[in-house]
């Protein structure tokens, strides 16, 4: 409500006159209020409003529960948007709806401190919604005070998720409507709903006695928090004189006579102190958990650059998702890595991973690496016909293509590129894991291009597999492949060994 | 000691490093393995993970957490990013340190999950209301991704103000070896956060400033700071620049691409250099004027229709002709693509 002259002039007289504030004080307030100018003993708050009375509630609350150094304040978009002005507490001020999700990071970094989230009904139950349910669901230590009084109050009187059937507003003109606007929001109700919540209730600030049961709401929320126990709520039906047009006297009337029955009075849920699980997760030290370790200390086949190292050596694996195409890609990259190369592993990803068609990039060089997309792959290592018909003309000249096949389709001539066609999966199915494959292509590639040590492969696999059965696969696999090379003849078909 | 790592997870190991202990997100394709890795490792050093509602919450956690006095990052990719923007806002306008990474993909809209450069305009621009700025870090490689990580948090709180990564599909996912040394790094005494203690009962953290003269002035206090990081934290990287005839102007997974049409070019005899911002807010407007005094050419190269672009004619400032070539969508230029560009602009000099 705006200070006319005629008040102002009369506040500066009490001013001049030394006023002193006779009434008692919560400690928990400040000894003056900068908000409204010279008259610092007033807040912002129209005459009537509730929001005095919940602020001096919670002010005295905490006073008496010792909480006061410890409680952080959090403010929303409203009418108590200001409220770091009143309490000497900590204050944090946040978007509008988003308190409970601000107070949840605040908690999670100080779990000691005592933190309020004060929020009126546009605010709780209309764009922050979401942040309420979740933070309630989760069963933050926090303390929810919701102030409902059925209008937006800062912003003129529109309609609040809470204004009540036939109610007229600024943006319910014609009163609300259930078939235009839905129907009055209870949160109380619903946030009791949830597993979580410890403490639930609703209070109303109509009258003295309905006051004083608010005061108990209060503390034994705050008292919640302050033992650890959980999330706690109290929705506080209070009166908005400016907004609905009534004097406060006919307003708190307004409360107790058309608010209640819409919204009753109850404590909604008091859980005595139910243990959640807890479960201690291990701790580490931060270099093993980021993997650091010290030159000297690395059990792992390290190897100087040998001279089969071309300068560089850019490889697409292609074929289905499953057939292990993403690991043989990496396990080029980290053997490169083994053996001093700069690497890079670029992968497809997304929904392809899931099903159909995967590939990679990798890059082995001698120098920093640019570009880690290979669009012209000296080795197309093609694991399925797809992949091959995909790739095959992307290859370099005079670059090499491993088929998971015995032969080539029989349409496509590939005479750019030298093509060694090996039934990989055939060779691991028989050594007891067709998974095997991606393995047994591996050894191929070493033995037909010595760009990296199969003792580098051999390391890797060691240090990657922790599975006993699965490591001796691998790496039979891994020799399988080889060993087919070894036995093909430069024309690329088989001398079948007897 | 060099360990093989995916660019987002290198993210997590650098903010670990800096002392990081509170990650609030949301998954979204191509950055979940941020997530995935925070919710892994933060907890085993003693740290916070949190998977909020949604990006909207996440960085309403980020600005408690930070107003408590924590180091606090999130991550997402555009679509998230878009949420998050009203949060970005209220920290910068109440000076809140953060880290916010953006693994850049198509859009708009839903677009797609395959890497693009798009968010360049709503990242280093801005994007929230107000007048802010945020400080931006382009890495491109996965060691730059932990690097940067660290002087994101180092810069967020020499300036009080949100630092975003912005990285890019690519540069998310991919893998290449990660050189991690052990080392403190001091985090910052913050004696204005709201901690719940007798100290910070005083303290109030808001962007609230009714009075048009109170905001002025807390604006005029916010554009002091980015003059001060204009003019300090401008970085960059160049390469064959001295003799260049045409400048090829690029960052993160472009960047890359650059380097290896540049590489390719000289191998040719042709005159190409390469520039690259590290910093995109602070830009490098100097650095680029210094590469860019010989040239008679620049091309820009992104995985856009243009937005870097703009900053780079706003620092030449029409003396040479800028041009630009882009792919979007999430198809990357290929070196090939850029060569056959560098040439027809030599072409077009002879």
């Amino acid at each position: 409500m705006a200070i006319d002259s005629k008040t102002s002039a009369k506040a500066l007289e009490i001013l001049a006159a030394g006023y002193q504030v006779s009434h008692s004080k919560s400690p928990a307030f400040y000894d003056t209020y900068e908000r409204k100018g010279d008259c610092k003993h007033q807040t912002h708050y129209c005459p009537g409003c509730g929001h005095g009375v919940a602020h001096k509630l919670i002010a005295e609350a905490l006073a008496d529960l010792g909480l006061q150094d410890k409680t952080i304040f959090v403010s929303p978009v409203g009418c108590s948007v200001f409220a770091y002005y009143y309490f000497d507490v900590g204050n944090v001020q946040l978007a509008h709806g988003r308190a409970p999700a601000g107070a949840t990071g605040i908690k999670r970094t100080c779990p000691e401190a005592i933190v309020i989230s004060y929020q009126g009904d546009g605010d709780l139950a209309a764009i922050g919604t979401a942040e309420i349910i979740h933070a309630a669901n989760r069963g933050e230590k926090i303390t929810v005070f919701f102030v409902n009084n059925a209008v937006y109050g800062m912003t003129g009187g529109q309609m609040a998720p809470t204004t009540m059937l036939g109610q007229k507003t600024t943006t319910s003109p014609w009163g609300r409507r259930a078939s235009n606007e839905g129907f009055p929001l209870h949160m109380a109700e619903l946030i009791a709903t949830l597993e979580a919540p410890v403490y639930v209730e609703r209070v109303a600030l109509s009258d003295n006695k309905n006051i004083m049961k608010a005061r108990k709401a209060v503390r034994r929320a705050l008292e919640v928090q302050r033992d650890g126990i959980g999330f706690s709520f109290v929705e506080i039906l209070s009166p908005c004189p400016t907004i609905w047009a009534k004097d406060p006297v006919q307003a708190r009337k307004w409360v107790a006579e058309k608010m209640i029955p819409e919204y009753p009075l109850a404590v909604f849920k008091d859980k005595a102190h139910e243990a959640i699980e807890n479960r201690a997760i291990p701790q580490r030290s931060v270099q093993d958990v980021l993997e650091i370790r010290a030159k000297d200390d690395v059990p792992l086949t390290e190897l100087p650059k040998h001279s089969h190292h071309a300068e560089d050596l850019r490889i697409k694996v292609a074929g289905f998702g499953g057939q292990g195409v993403l690991l043989l890609g990496q396990l080029l990259t980290e053997m490169g890595m083994r053996e001093g190369l700069e690497v890079s592993w670029l992968p497809s990803y997304g929904p392809e991973m899931r099903s159909g068609s995967a590939n990679c990039h990798v890059c082995l060089s001698q120098r920093r690496i640019g570009t880690p997309l290979v669009t012209r792959p000296d080795v197309l290592i093609a694991m399925n016909e797809p992949s091959l018909r995909k790739f095959a003309a992307q290859v370099a000249p005079g670059g090499l293509i491993l088929y998971n096949q015995e032969h080539l389709p029989q349409d496509l001539h590939l005479p750019h590129a030298r093509v060694l066609c090996i039934p990989a999966s055939e060779i691991a199915d028989k050594l007891g894991s067709s998974k095997a494959a991606n393995m047994v292509l591996l050894g191929a590639l070493l033995e037909a291009t010595h760009c990296l040590l199969p003792a580098t492969a051999e390391g890797v696999l060691t240090t990657k597999i922790k599975k006993a059965d699965m490591l001796t696969w691998n790496c039979a696999a891994l020799r399988a492949g080889r060993e087919f090379m070894d036995n093909l003849t430069p024309d690329g078909t088989i001398t079948r060994a007897h | 000691m060099r360990q093989l790592c995916k660019g987002n997870v290198a993210i997590v190991k650098g903010a670990i490093l800096a002392g990081c202990r509170s990650y609030y997100g949301y998954p979204i394709t191509p950055a979940s393995e941020i997530a995935e890795a925070a919710a892994l490792l933060m907890p085993q050093v003693g740290g916070t993970f949190l998977q909020a509602e949604s990006e909207v919450a996440a960085i309403n956690m980020v600005y408690g957490a930070a107003a408590a006095g924590a180091r606090v990052m999130t991550a997402s990719s555009g679509p998230g990013l878009s949420l998050m923007q009203e949060g970005i806002s209220y920290c910068a306008g109440a000076e809140l340190p953060c880290v916010i990474v953006d693994i850049m993909r198509g859009g708009p809209g839903l677009g797609n999950i395959a890497p693009e450069q798009s968010d360049y305009f709503s990242m280093v621009k801005g994007g929230g209301h107000g007048c802010y700025r945020n400080l931006v870090l382009a890495p491109a490689s996965v060691q730059e991704m932990a690097d940067l990580t660290v002087l994101a948090f180092e810069l967020a709180d020499r300036y009080r103000n949100p630092t975003i990564l912005l990285a890019d599909g690519f540069v998310g996912q991919m893998m290449e070896p990660l050189d991690l040394e052990y080392r403190e790094i001091p985090i910052p005494e913050r004696p204005w956060a709201v901690k719940g203690t007798p100290e910070t009962r005083k303290n109030v953290v808001n962007s609230i400033f009714l009075e048009p003269d109170d905001l002025e002035a807390h604006i005029r206090k916010l554009e002091a700071k980015y003059i001060r990081a204009s003019q300090i934290e401008c970085r960059s990287e160049t390469f064959h620049t001295e003799d260049a005839e045409v400048l090829l102007v690029g960052y993160g997974i472009a960047s890359r691409v650059l380097h290896s049409a540049v590489e390719r070019a000289r191998r040719d005899g042709l005159r190409a250099g390469f520039f690259r911002p590290i910093t995109l807010w602070p830009f490098p407007k100097q650095a680029l004027l210094d590469a860019a005094q010989n040239v008679s050419r620049i091309l820009v190269v992104e995985l856009s229709n243009g937005q870097m672009v703009e900053d780079v004619r706003l620092t030449i400032e029409g003396r040479i002709p800028v041009d630009f070539y882009g792919r979007t969508g999430g198809n990357a230029p290929s070196v090939e693509e850029v060569y056959s560009q560098v040439m027809q602009h030599l072409m077009a000099m002879a």
